[in-house]
């Protein structure tokens, strides 16, 4: 006969009430397990989709995913020309913040190395890839911007031809697909009078010289584009991406590029490495603190329970001692409700967790190990819970029932 | 030679005494208590309170180690002064059965398990010890109640509940401390002629505390606690 389980349904309510209680707890570790999840797929996703052999980044900088990186655009002619080298890619990634229809907007931008690159390899769950080198977009789903919808980024019109699910950056910001021409443009969008202001500045410095004086056509050029001028183009991407011809020697060709001053060079492995390194790392930490408080508050929790419950016993516990029940039988009954408490908790955890995780803003991924180990974590935390009541107990003196 | 377990009393106590604290506070509970109770036998405990009857039956129940004097249940020398010869718990679990002045049934078990779970601790198997709990039911008249909680019982109903799992085991001896004091006095009436049915038919000792004379001659022998000493009354007298 199982005595915990006979007690349990005597005090149905109360052990129900309190079960929904670790339930709710164990669902918030088990979310923030998920969340942790979640960001590490989130961050990884774009590294991993993207495709790319190495990632060609400024020199002394980790790249764009851990802080801004920018090398010039035509160093993407540079790298091909590397023996071993089949493909590369500007890679343009900045976050940007802007107002659409009254509400904050975020978004990662992204470049499309446009036309070798119409963002084919990006995950489309509605709409199509781009067609066209500019006023095109491919949004996030959590971006909501419905296909067809247009939305002014700087000073131009871009419509949504394409929509993805899940992909966001690392701060959990809708990623946006561009050409990289429209991203960069998105990116070093300048006010008119900004540019006449700088322009005319320049004007001025140059005719301050007699060289300026002397050339006619130097002035010209100064008061022209800045991008025309090499000595002040701004490097306007943020990584090229090298994808090896079939058999290529990766070492060889990251010992060529590593003769370049300029540039760094990473693997998609070192990137992703870098990647969860820094932030979310931190997150990381964060979220394992928040759990083992909330493990710890659980165990507590199912601990004064469990003693409750064995007060409230302690004269069925002391006439069990007394016709003769064997210790194991009075703490297998106290063990038994703890564990079946934590298990039942653990159960409600998963079952709301199901319906309600995916309403949170960011991706919660529960993964089958994280669960098993969760499950382990209860099973030991309601072992140690139970000990306060066994404790009780087993101190029970079986005379205590005599007493009126 | 050694009796037949059959033919030894269920109990003797001889020189009992049971003392509390030390010099000035020190209080003599039981005075070289000596009695015996034989199997098929059921003898009343008299006193008023506080006259050493419940430290008397705590002691023979093994749960109240005595300071000095030997206690022997069915043969088998069980207390000598506060040491224990045996596994008391295991003891109590095989030869002795008790019953309270409340049930004390447990709540969250109905009246079928309440008498099963005495079974299962002595480690008869489920499906035995269901069946035999049954037939105690039905001896002490309660089988139609069998699988109702302790709550939708009477109190004679739960009182009989209780008897059935003291007879669990078929001990040798059964301790009753007042069982019939929460019951009225038809009730209490019915209880000790179960008390009396359950000593001569299944050939158990049967020690009850009692405070109630009207139920005095249900039993075999009557013994009076005074001050922690007892002697045996002469069954003719009337006064309890």
């Amino acid at each position: 006969m199982n005595l915990a389980v006979r007690d349990v349904r005597h005090n149905a309510g109360r052990f129900a009430f309190t079960t929904l209680g670790v339930g709710l707890l164990l669902m918030i570790v088990m979310g923030m397990g998920g969340i942790y999840r979640g960001l590490i797929y989130e961050a990884t996703l774009l590294v991993d989709r993207v495709g790319a052999d190495l990632w060609v980044v400024q020199g002394s900088t980790r790249g764009p995913f851990a802080e801004i990186s920018r090398i010039p655009a035509n160093l993407e002619d540079r790298v091909l020309a590397v023996p071993g080298v089949a493909r590369a890619r500007r890679f343009v990634s900045h976050t940007i913040q802007r107002e659409h229809q009254g509400k904050p907007l975020r978004m990662v931008v992204q470049g499309l190395a446009w036309p070798d690159d119409k963002g084919e390899w990006v995950p489309i769950v509605a709409g199509r890839p781009l067609r066209q080198a500019h006023y095109e977009m491919i949004a996030d789903q959590s971006l909501r911007l419905p296909l067809g919808e247009k939305i002014k980024l700087g000073k131009d019109v871009y419509e949504v031809v394409g929509q993805t699910r899940g992909l966001v950056g690392t701060s959990g910001d809708g990623l946006a697909f561009f050409t990289v021409s429209d991203a960069m443009a998105i990116q070093f969008d300048v006010p008119g009078e900004a540019v006449r202001l700088e322009r005319a500045a320049r004007r001025a410095r140059v005719e301050a010289i007699d060289l300026g004086r002397l050339q006619p056509l130097l002035l010209d050029r100064a008061a022209g584009l800045a991008s025309g001028i090499p000595a002040f183009a701004t490097p306007q991407v943020s990584a090229v991406l090298v994808s090896l011809q079939p058999g290529a020697d990766e070492a060889a060709v990251r010992s060529t590029l590593r003769t370049w001053p300029d540039i760094t060079v990473y693997s998609t492995q070192e990137q992703k490495d870098l990647l969860l390194a820094g932030m979310v790392d931190k997150a990381r930490r964060q979220l394992g603190l928040f759990r083992a408080l909330l493990i710890i508050i659980s165990t507590i929790i199912i601990a004064l329970i469990i003693y409750t419950l064995t007060l409230d016993k302690i004269r069925d516990i002391a006439l069990l001692k007394l016709i003769g029940a064997r210790n194991t039988v009075i703490g297998g009954l106290i063990l038994q409700q703890a564990l079946l408490m934590g298990a039942c908790g653990f159960g409600i955890a998963w079952w709301i967790g199901l319906y309600l995780f995916p309403y949170f803003p960011r991706l919660v991924l529960i993964e089958n190990a994280d669960l098993v180990s969760l499950g382990l974590i209860v099973v030991v935390i309601s072992t140690l819970a139970s000990l306060l009541g066994i404790w009780k107990a087993l101190r029970v003196e079986p005379n205590t029932v005599l007493a009126v | 030679m050694t009796a037949p377990a059959e033919q030894t009393p269920a109990i003797e106590v001889t020189n009992l005494r049971k003392v509390y604290g030390r010099g000035h506070t020190e209080v003599v509970a039981i005075r070289d208590a000596t009695l015996s109770v034989e199997r098929g036998e059921i003898v009343g405990l008299l006193g008023p309170s506080g006259s050493g009857k419940s430290t008397l039956l705590t002691a023979m129940a093994l749960i109240n180690p005595p300071t000095t004097g030997l206690i022997i249940i069915s043969g088998q020398p069980v207390m000598d002064g506060p040491r224990a010869m045996v596994d008391a718990r295991a003891f109590r679990r095989q030869h002795i059965g008790f019953v309270f002045q409340k049930p004390n049934l447990i709540p969250f078990l109905t009246a079928l398990e309440n008498v099963q779970i005495a079974l299962e601790i002595n480690d008869t198997a489920p499906r035995e010890a269901r069946k035999h709990a049954l037939e105690l039911l039905d001896y002490l008249g309660v089988s139609p109640r069998a699988h109702n909680l302790p709550d939708a019982l009477s109190g004679g109903e739960q009182q009989r509940v209780a008897i059935a799992r003291a007879l669990a085991n078929d001990p040798s001896l059964i301790l009753a401390d007042e069982p019939t004091a929460s019951l009225d006095g038809a009730l209490g009436r019915q209880v000790m002629e179960l008390f009396r049915k359950v000593a001569h038919e299944r050939h158990a000792g049967v020690l009850v505390v009692t405070h109630d004379p009207r139920t005095l001659d249900v039993f075999d022998r009557i013994l009076d606690v005074e001050d922690g000493a007892i002697r045996v009354r002469d069954k003719t007298a009337t006064k309890p």
